[in-house]
């Protein structure tokens, strides 16, 4: 936790930099107590003391007392029922209604590593230039690699470096999207840390989850990993350029992931070859964002 | 293995409470997880006494409620326990069906002082 602001987020160790920027590898300790790094987070943020947030409990300071806990009589329950996650949803609608009032439309990214998430921005960024504004936030434990390579095909990125987090939330992005500054009107990619479990759980404030899954992972990856795939909107099969090479089944891992998800929709493509991108760069083209 | 960044929100959100209620010391933090909730209960309380440390909460007692989980098939109406998410119903193998509960991530109450 924080010991300057009481705030739990820097606890991860969390880096945001640019391509170019020092590099957060030899910086991270985190055994060093209080803030002898730099704090990158300001302290008129989010976690405010003022109780902000309206629920409907109530704090009942009246109510009978269940005389069986030994204590003394001014030890009270008071009823909370307050959701764990709330702090992260709370931090992602505001971050929602920034993108909204910039018209930026925000796609959360998510796969497993090396499903070929950074080689399809790459890749798409080339084939978007002079059409439409794109940036890119990126998110791993560690190193700028990625985030040069953005760098390096043309797009706008910050990196979001996690140190032992294993995916984003909501207060990175917020912060994330300060340093960026997006362009209204653009689409914004939020690459999210290589992993089909944890990041699922974490809203951000995008405005739709694209889940890939590369064709040498296994048709059945849906029902193993139901959970990134259930509020996924769109699913890409990348890699399709080595389905001769592998025992993967396009028809199994579609029906599997309809199963988890009925209104999922699909693209299949081989980001290395170009095969397929046509219609992942139309879709990216005719995105609008809600209002 | 997020189970770390929960429980510093536990810890955040507890401590919260508490100053709310204008309590200086908290004996007891009840929570409600479900078993569907993609939250591993040791590694939970693995991360709970990690989160604590240096907090108002250090010395607190941590009372787990495991919900288990309770689905309705949509199509025969059976109520059953899945064993998992999207699991068809065991009366007419439909896959539409409704989880009741078994997927709460909250703090239930607080034992405070």
């Amino acid at each position: 936790m924080c010991d300057t602001c009481g705030c739990g987020t820097d606890s991860h160790d969390v880096k945001i930099s640019r391509p170019g920027e020092e590099d957060p590898v030899g910086s991270i300790d985190s055994n060093q107590p209080g803030h002898g790094r730099d704090h990158s987070h300001d302290h008129e943020h989010s976690h405010d003391h003022g109780h902000s947030h309206d629920h409907g409990h109530s704090h009942e300071h009246d109510h009978p007392h269940d005389h069986d806990h030994h204590g003394s009589s001014t030890e009270r329950r008071i009823r909370v029922e307050e959701d764990i996650l709330g702090q992260n949803n709370l931090a992602a609608e505001r971050n929602r209604g920034y993108f909204e009032a910039k018209g930026v439309v925000v796609i959360n990214l998510m796969s497993s590593p090396g499903s070929g998430k950074t080689t399809l921005l790459e890749k798409s960024i080339v084939s978007i230039k002079g059409k439409r504004s794109m940036a890119v936030i990126g998110g791993d434990q560690q190193t700028l690699n990625d985030a040069e390579r953005i760098d390096k095909a043309g797009a706008p990125v910050v990196q979001i470096n996690t140190g032992y987090g294993c995916h984003l939330d909501a207060e990175m992005i917020r912060m994330a999207v300060k340093k960026l500054d997006p362009d209204n009107d653009s689409v914004l990619f939020i690459e999210n840390v290589g992993n089909l479990v944890c990041p699922s759980l974490f809203e951000l404030g995008e405005q739709v989850r694209v889940v890939i899954i590369s064709v040498t992972e296994g048709d059945d990856k849906p029902l193993k990993y139901p959970t990134i795939f259930e509020r996924a909107g769109l699913c890409i099969i990348n890699k399709t350029d080595l389905l001769p090479y592998v025992d993967f089944s396009l028809e199994k891992v579609k029906s599997n992931a309809l199963t988890v998800n009925p209104n999922l929709r699909f693209m299949e493509l081989s980001a290395k070859t170009r095969e397929g991108m046509d219609q992942w760069i139309e879709w990216i083209l005719s995105l609008k964002p809600l209002n | 293995m997020h189970e770390l960044s929960i429980a510093i929100s536990i810890v955040d959100l507890a401590v919260k409470e508490a100053r709310a209620a204008s309590a200086a010391s908290v004996s007891e933090v009840e929570l409600d997880i479900g078993m569907l909730s993609g939250i591993e209960y040791v590694s939970l309380e693995f991360g709970l006494k990690a989160a604590v440390r240096g907090t108002l909460l250090e010395n607190t007692v941590f009372r787990i409620n495991r919900i288990e989980p309770l689905a309705e098939c949509q199509q025969c109406k059976h109520l059953f326990i899945p064993t998992g998410l999207f699991i068809k119903c065991p009366e007419c193998s439909e896959t539409e069906t409704f989880l009741i509960r078994g997927r709460e991530l909250q703090i239930k109450s607080m034992l405070v002082e």
